[in-house]
């Protein structure tokens, strides 16, 4: 297990700001810090061993340690809630509840829980409609005779009088079935008048001693109303028609409408004293409600189908910890990948007491900029943000079939099963079956991280995403090349005015997840002359949105095709960050190949295979990637599965916008049955997937000239990398990789087809 | 109806897997191996690491996560292979009820 884990509040800072570092440690009263460059974060003894050398800053030290907590689950809260329980009133809604197992789940609350004091609406008993009233001695809860189901439909009201001591419980589902009795009506007296608090409102749930909230709901909220008096569902019927003044309702205590301010964490009071509330921890929104029929997927076109709010006990944004390390840069602060070295002891076979906090150093802004190297590295950070906390091995069953071989469980993943609050990526589903649209990187991530070997990564190093990409961090350094690294964030805040300037960039192992201004940003610089070194596989497959307030936040939908965990709702395909389609790129017509020559085709994480030269290898205008490299097999060799083609696959396809003057330089072969063709590329599912047999299972090695004397070089591979480094770099992928980049770097524009 | 491992007719492959635990493996073996790793209860085996590269045991994931990971104390592997061989004889084991008497290597 871990003893020690923190995450920095940004992956990417410039010279002269400050990164800050949080820290939660779980033995001992200090740690030591210090920084290191990330040259190689792969422990495996059969490849380099590790590179993490040591850069001394005015921040090396000890510092003390404390042990900081995650307080997950999201909920809503209304900061200037009068005490509703000093007079009668209701409280209605239209739930849909996924998860009525796991305790009693607040609907709404005016709680104190040191006292036991005030009023909470809740399920109870697996699903029941219950209030719990304490006045301060003691509590008291009552409830319907049923409980509701998962994944339905239901009106709630819950009227309480406090002149009569009485609670009306009423659950009435939308759609009836035979045989299922799951409505429920209550009448009851409490014995108790609860504690009227003027205490801030929440929904979804309710204080606990301390200060962190618990009783979590999971499930959606449609429309909720307060309204004082004692009510039946006849009232909520007004009530629920949108774009209706309410201000003539004299009853009104509040009518929020989740439709309204989607892209925000905002929940809009539509009545007139405007009782807005606070989202905390991302719940999902633009969520289909009660009233969706289907004739609008759109979000933006139709908000008023779009009113329900998806809470889950397991949602998280930001962890919030206290800082335990700030460190401003030097102005003259090298750009590249570092780390900040944690350590509170020796680690041992039950214990890793040791971490590093990975971040990027970014080249200066503005004025500051100056002369900056010829070649970039794009750190896929809104890949590392996608895949945060991948916890598949953890939470879906099936895995081990899919890897081919065991699933490896280290101290990192070991501490992630017991710790859920850490929170999912978005490959992920919560508690409750639904997908995890949202990921953040403001919480430790545990897979973001120097010596991390991942189950999924291929057998032998076994990396994936961010420590696979140091492989090519290492070969950089070996080969002396001077270059910046900028990463996603930076792209899409920035702009194609951060890259205009670069001749060459180099792309990571798996530059999956793209915001649409840096795929509009990347495109523009490959159309005006910059030349792309596509060194992965499976890149600019998904579209994601940035928030427009919240920092390090990435939203995705796993609409209507590709390899999907899990797979969104019909209807709620639409981005909630920004109102954009979601899903694949190629669905909207930008398929990788349009980006990079070659699309995703295939995957399989067991073993890699080899390419073999192709007859376009031998076309003089791919003469220079191939000097001193007579051979016919390339790659057969590597650290990712033991080959260089391997995990995931792109190939040319002219089709989907490969163009059509690209070069097949080399193709893979000798896939097992288990590198499968992915879905979206065929409709009627054909009687052999597997690259034993199906021969659209490929890696094409691709290049290209591009408009404006640019070039594209495509590898096709995620394992492409990890065979850059055997026998000290000296092979033959890491001579082609060096004889592009040398030519890349030459500023002699590339004239197509001479 | 999924496949049944008939030890008669499958009892082939079990030289191929102690050969090669990890690779390619023929389609008979690959038959072989998703049907062992096939496990309706939800518990799940996995392979805890002691020493990342040098030292593994074989543990269960429960089917429900509050529930804690049992971790064996040994056999304590010095290779991937090693404990992929191990956990195909004892689910030969429960499907076959045979007992494949034989060493990782000679």
């Amino acid at each position: 297990m871990l003893k020690i884990v923190g995450y920095p509040d940004r992956y990417s800072v410039a010279p002269g700001e400050t990164i800050s570092f949080q820290i939660s440690v779980e033995e001992g009263e200090t740690f030591d810090a210090r920084i290191v460059r990330v040259l190689n974060g792969d422990c495996n003894p059969d490849g380099p061993g590790l590179s993490l050398p040591h850069v001394p800053t005015h921040i090396d030290g000890t510092y003390p340690a404390r042990k900081q907590h995650i307080d997950a689950g999201s909920f809503m809260r209304v900061p200037t809630m009068p005490a509703l329980a000093e007079g009668a009133f209701t409280f209605f809604a239209t739930i849909w509840p996924t998860l009525t197992d796991r305790g009693d789940q607040t609907l709404v609350a005016q709680w104190d829980e040191t006292k036991q004091a005030g009023f909470r609406i809740e399920l109870v008993d697996g699903g029941k409609l219950g209030f719990v009233a304490g006045d301060g001695s003691r509590t008291v809860t009552v409830a319907t005779a049923r409980p509701m189901l998962v994944r339905q439909w239901y009106r709630v009201a819950v009227a309480y009088d406090p002149a009569a001591g009485k609670v009306t419980l009423t659950q009435e589902p939308l759609r009836r079935y035979p045989t299922i009795d799951d409505a429920g009506h209550q009448e009851a007296e409490l014995g108790l008048t609860p504690s009227a608090l003027a205490v801030p409102m929440l929904m979804a749930g309710s204080p606990e001693a301390g200060g962190t909230i618990g009783r979590h709901y999971d499930g959606k909220i449609d429309s909720p109303a307060l309204v004082r008096g004692v009510q039946d569902l006849h009232r909520y019927g007004a009530l629920l028609r949108s774009n209706v003044p309410f201000v003539s309702d004299p009853d009104l205590i509040a009518r929020w409408d989740f439709a309204k301010e989607i892209r925000t964490t905002r929940t809009v009071d539509v009545g007139p004293s405007r009782h807005d509330g606070e989202l905390v921890h991302l719940p999902s929104r633009a969520m289909k409600g009660w009233n969706w029929t289907g004739e609008q997927h759109d979000w933006t076109r139709k908000p008023e189908h779009y009113g329900a709010i998806h809470f889950h006990r397991d949602d998280i944004y930001d962890a919030g910890w206290e800082t335990s390390v700030a460190f401003t840069l030097p102005d003259d602060f090298k750009s590249g990948g570092y780390a900040l070295h944690v350590r509170c002891g020796e680690s041992d076979e039950q214990a890793t007491r040791e971490d590093y906090l990975a971040f990027f150093v970014r080249p200066p802004r503005g004025a500051n900029r100056g002369e900056r190297p010829k070649v970039a590295f794009l750190a896929p950070t809104c890949s590392y943000i996608a895949y945060a906390n991948h916890g598949e091995h953890i939470t879906a069953r099936g895995a081990e079939a899919l890897m081919n071989r065991l699933l490896p469980f280290g101290h990192s993943d070991l501490y992630m099963y017991y710790h859920p609050e850490l929170g999912g990526s978005l490959y992920d589903s919560h508690a409750d079956g639904s997908g995890v649209c949202y990921s953040s990187r403001l919480r430790p991530v545990l897979n973001f991280t120097s010596r991390y070997h991942s189950w999924l990564g291929g057998h032998g190093s076994a990396l994936y995403q961010y420590n696979a990409d140091t492989h090519l961090f290492y070969w950089l350094d070996q080969k002396g090349v001077e270059y910046d690294v900028i990463t996603d964030e930076d792209l899409h805040q920035d702009g194609y005015e951060l890259i205009k300037d670069y001749q060459v960039i180099l792309t990571g192992t798996h530059p999956e997840y793209h915001s649409t201004r840096a795929w509009d940003a990347m495109k523009a610089w490959v159309d005006r002359g910059g030349r792309l070194m596509y060194m992965g596989g499976n890149g600019w497959y998904w579209r994601v949105g940035f928030h427009d307030e919240l920092d390090g936040v990435i939203e995705l939908r796993r609409a209507e095709d590709g390899i999907r965990p899990w797979i969104a709702e019909p209807g709620e395909y639409f981005q909630s960050f920004n109102g954009e389609y979601g899903g694949l790129w190629r669905r909207i017509g930008r398929a990788p190949n349009v980006m990079a020559g070659i699309g995703f085709v295939a995957q399989g994480f067991d073993i890699s295979s080899y390419y073999r030269r192709a007859p376009d290898a031998d076309n003089p205008r791919a003469s220079f990637i191939f000097k001193d490299v007579p051979d016919e097999i390339i790659g057969d060799f590597g650290l990712i599965g033991g080959g260089a083609a391997g995990i995931e696959l792109d190939c040319i396809n002219t089709d989907l916008g490969s163009p059509p003057n690209v070069l097949r330089l080399a193709s893979s072969e000798g896939h097992s049955s288990m590198m499968q063709l992915v879905n979206e590329e065929f409709g009627v599912v054909p009687p052999a997937l597997g690259g034993d047999q199906n021969d659209q299972v490929r890696a094409d090695m691709a290049f290209c000239e591009t408009p404006s004397g640019g070039a594209i070089f495509a590898t096709g591979s995620i394992a492409w990398c990890g065979s850059l480094l055997p026998n000290n770099c000296d092979n033959n992928v890491s001579r082609i990789t060096w004889n592009v980049l040398e030519r890349f770097m030459d500023p002699k524009p590339f004239v197509p087809g001479s | 109806m999924p496949y049944k491992i008939d030890p008669a007719v499958d009892r082939q492959y079990i030289e191929e897997m102690r050969r090669n635990p990890i690779g390619a493996h023929s389609p008979g073996l690959q038959r072989v191996l998703n049907t062992l790793r096939t496990d309706k209860s939800g518990r799940q085996v996995i392979l805890v690491v002691l020493k990342p590269f040098e030292k593994w045991v074989l543990g269960e994931m429960p089917p429900d996560r509050r529930d804690p990971i049992t971790i064996e104390d040994g056999p304590v592997f010095t290779s991937r292979e090693e404990a992929e061989w191990e956990i195909f004889r004892r689910r030969w084991f429960q499907h076959t009820g045979e007992n494949i008497n034989l060493p990782f290597r000679d």
